[in-house]
């Protein structure tokens, strides 16, 4: 596959990790920000591959994980409600609210639907005119494009029984968020390609300056965050705190005008709860005026929600690079994909999920070394 | 669920006043709309979000850049000493072009 | 047959209706006309023209030991690219006669039908079934019919056993796997499991891409033939190429290594995974297996496979190790490594 396989390349991959060694002099720790990133960041072995001094935290970038416990128990709130479809992407279903999740609702009477794409959730409405259909617009920047137009669609066909329940989140405040964090550890970012696909990465310009630190944007194949770790520690030994674009056959400083366009006519910026992290200014996306009639929250009025969080879970401390999935006392005991206690474990996304999933739920002393003999 | 995946614009179409395409991804052709990518032509390729085309693959970027990494690869098998690279677009400037010219947003 | 009564030919016609009723499974007469009408006429062999509650079969000539295998069949959709729920049935029991060497000989077959099933669609399953048994020289001897109410099954279900004859002299199973052992697999991975995930989610492909449903006892006599000290084979289904090694990792207790590069999957679903997320290592597969050989017969093995029409892809995947034992590990494409385990969520539900 063009542009994937050339990004998996075994000597490519090679040099870059010789290069990342001949460069470090220092200890450094660098924050990816995406789910997507750190997930092939573990299955691909890439942090085990490093020099011993680099340090690679995992950011907030997972959407699912981020959702806060309101939004969700108001999204199991509507999906319980009589003649409802509610559609979704596949992450969402195994969350965690208070009480359950979707899957559960599902199994016991809901009409939950997993789509692939927000327009189809459109159609289904259209295909379904008794029913309300209601589609859960999460997502960060990078989704706000498809969910902007599957609105403005469904306004523009008169698609009356359409309505999204929308939870945006931006990752600029996100960041900014994490590195004013008393105790931050994050020297440097892998920021997020597609994010700035869309958006471009001026934003994070006045980052950089302000908190002076290196944000690299970043692709996603293992060669991709290769690279970009390595200007990142470039920068890092340099002292230099710039914004520099790794994933350039993607990403330019402006991003996509016409996507940004679509997003600014369909959304405008509020604050945003987020999961595990709590309230952050001006970091989220919610429905303009104009498409009230397509937004979940008015068009369901959902009593006022109580939400109740396991006490174990750290996905919090997790999502702004505090502390490790090994760090949680409930990591690959009480708290596995199959029975997970937070979100960081169910999203495929998530930095828990993604460690058990490659097998590092398992004690240091029970993993697998070279010379284990039996 | 930043899951993006780069494919090739293999048809175009006009439906309701949307752009929509077929985009093959390495034997495997899905539904794509097209909206976001002004002049979306055949066998250019787009990266693919849920779905949707969220930006052009720049494929002169894209060689450009690999170049140097596949040097990087190839000098690595050679030896340890790996010559300094050079860096990829500059720290932001006021505007106007780069210096490696003048740039079509996608 | 059933016209040679004293009385003359039953003069009502067999098809009264076109889809299966709740009658159908009650032991009377729709029952009686649905197996001679329907199922016994394709199948029919003298164990089953019989209509004994048991079939008693004769293994005759052949020594050696018997082996003896059931499985259930839910997938959905019952048809899919490259075969159905019958074909599927009658293959994956032979195959799991096939993995201990056996040369498959007798079937049961057992279905469990939903009130409203078309019955052109059984036809259609039956015809499959008597194809399939046809090409592996496996005989349907006996089975039952039962149907539920519409709503509480979901159009067909289906059980098939499967008897067995191992030769004197094989010993294939998972005990003998020893560290130094060559893991080989024998084709692309992924087809069934993508074939069935392009059919439920509408996804448009470029080549066919069709179940490799398959019976592989004849590969796998082909494979002892040219060497017979094979310690192990699987065949990957549910959970793929990735919950058989890791199921054999953890039973005994050894380390395996595979590299992922040398993983032969076919591109078209090799682009499905991509875009679904998925890992064609936990994809299933109906017509393919892994064989654990020690080092030396692990050329002719692979020769053996590569000359049949089924094994045509096959190749070296990886090696068993004393070391980290219990885990298996992969060499990512890019010389990284991951730790390979069981996936633990439905992926993909009702696969086979």
């Amino acid at each position: 596959m063009k542009y994937v396989d050339e990004y998996r390349d075994r000597g490519v991959a090679a040099g870059l990790v010789k290069r990342i060694a001949a460069s470090v002099t220092r200890p450094w720790v660098l924050m990816e920000v995406c789910g997507g990133q750190t997930h092939s960041i573990v299955r691909y072995g890439i942090d085990r591959m490093l020099p011993a001094g680099i340090e690679l935290v995992h950011g907030p970038g997972c959407p699912v994980c981020v959702t806060s416990l309101e939004t969700i128990d108001r999204a199991h709130a509507i999906a319980e409600s009589k003649d409802v479809i509610f559609t979704s992407f596949g992450d969402m279903l195994r969350v965690p609210g208070s009480q359950h999740d979707l899957l559960t609702l599902r199994s016991r009477g809901a009409d939950v639907r997993v789509v692939y794409a927000p327009l189809d959730a459109v159609r289904i409405a259209q295909d379904n005119p008794g029913k309300k259909v209601v589609f859960f617009g999460i997502g960060f920047e990078t989704t706000a494009p498809a969910n902007a137009m599957a609105v403005k669609t469904a306004k523009r066909l008169g698609v009356g029984n359409f309505s999204m329940l929308v939870s945006h989140v931006l990752v600029p405040p996100a960041m900014a968020a994490i590195l004013e964090a008393p105790g931050n550890r994050v020297q440097g970012f892998l920021g997020p390609g597609h994010v700035c696909a869309v958006m471009g990465y001026r934003d994070y310009e006045a980052l950089a300056e302000r908190y002076h630190v290196p944000i690299v944007i970043t692709g996603f194949e293992p060669v991709d965050l290769l690279d970009g770790i390595h200007l990142a520690v470039r920068q890092l030994e340099a002292g230099r705190a710039d914004v520099e674009n790794q994933y350039v056959r993607t990403v330019v400083r402006d991003g996509n005008q016409l996507a940004r366009d679509l997003v600014s006519e369909v959304f405008e910026v509020v604050d945003r709860k987020w999961r595990g992290i709590g309230t952050i200014a001006q970091s989220g996306y919610r429905l303009r005026d104009e498409f009230r009639e397509h937004d979940a929250e008015s068009v369901f009025a959902v009593e006022a929600i109580e939400t109740s969080e396991s006490s174990q879970c750290i996905s919090g401390l997790i999502l702004r690079g505090v502390k490790k999935p090994g760090d949680c006392s409930a990591f690959g005991k009480q708290c596995t994909p199959r029975s997970p206690l937070g979100a960081t474990m169910v999203s495929a996304e998530g930095a828990c999920a993604a460690y058990y999933q490659y097998g590092r739920y398992l004690r240091a002393d029970e993993r697998p070394r070279e010379n284990d003999v039996v | 669920m930043c899951l993006g995946i780069p494919g090739e614009i293999m048809a175009v179409r006009e439906e309701s006043g949307m752009t929509f395409g077929k985009v093959k991804f390495g034997g495997i052709t899905r539904e794509v709309c097209l909206s976001c990518i002004p002049d979306a032509a055949v066998g250019e390729f787009v990266l693919v979000h849920v779905g949707f085309a969220i930006a052009k693959v720049d494929r002169v970027e894209a060689a450009r850049a690999y170049e140097t990494l596949e040097e990087l690869g190839l000098l690595a098998e050679l030896s340890d000493d790996v010559p300094e690279r050079a860096v990829h677009r500059p720290a932001p400037e006021a505007s106007g072009p780069t210096e490696n010219g003048p740039r079509e947003v996608p | 047959m059933s016209s040679e009564t004293p009385f003359g030919a039953c003069p009502v016609p067999f098809v009264d209706t076109d889809e299966i009723l709740l009658g159908h499974g009650s032991g009377g007469k729709l029952t009686a006309r649905l197996i001679e009408g329907l199922i016994l006429p394709a199948l029919r062999n003298p164990a089953l023209d019989a209509l004994d509650d048991q079939a008693i079969v004769s293994l005759d000539g052949e020594g050696g030991r018997l082996a003896f295998t059931t499985d259930s069949y839910v997938v959905t959709p019952i048809f899919f690219p490259g075969g159905d729920i019958g074909e599927l049935a009658v293959n994956g029991t032979i195959n799991d006669l096939a993995m201990g060497g056996a040369r498959p000989r007798f079937l049961s077959l057992a279905f469990i039908l939903e009130e409203g099933l078309p019955l052109a669609d059984l036809t259609r399953i039956i015809e499959s079934v008597r194809r399939a048994a046809l090409r592996a020289e496996v005989a349907v001897v006996t089975g039952d019919t039962k149907v539920v109410g519409r709503g509480s099954g979901d159009k067909i279900f289906i059980n098939t056993s499967g008897i067995g004859v191992v030769p004197p002299g094989i010993e294939l199973s998972s005990r003998r796997v020893a560290p130094g052992d060559a893991v080989l697999l024998s084709g692309t991975v992924g087809d069934h499991g993508i074939a069935i995930m392009s059919r439920r989610e509408g996804l448009e492909l470029d080549g066919p891409i069709e179940s490799d449903t398959a019976p592989l006892h004849e590969l796998v006599a082909s494979a002892l033939r040219a060497y017979p000290d094979i310690h192990a084979m699987r065949d990957p289904t549910r959970g793929g190429v990735a919950a058989t090694l890791v199921e054999i990792a953890t039973r005994r207790r050894l380390g395996i290594e595979i590299d992922e590069t040398a993983i032969p999957v076919k591109d078209t679903v090799r682009g499905a995974c991509e875009i679904l997320g998925l890992d064609p290592l936990l994809v299933a597969n109906e017509g393919k297996l892994v064989a654990f050989v020690p080092e030396q017969g692990s050329e002719p093995v692979l020769g053996a496979l590569r000359s049949h029409p089924l094994g045509q892809g096959a190749c070296r995947i990886g090696t068993v190790t004393a070391r980290h034992p219990g885990f298996v590990t992969v060499r990512t494409s890019i010389g990284g490594e991951r730790i390979l385990d069981l996936p633990y969520g439905e992926s993909l539900p009702r696969i086979c």
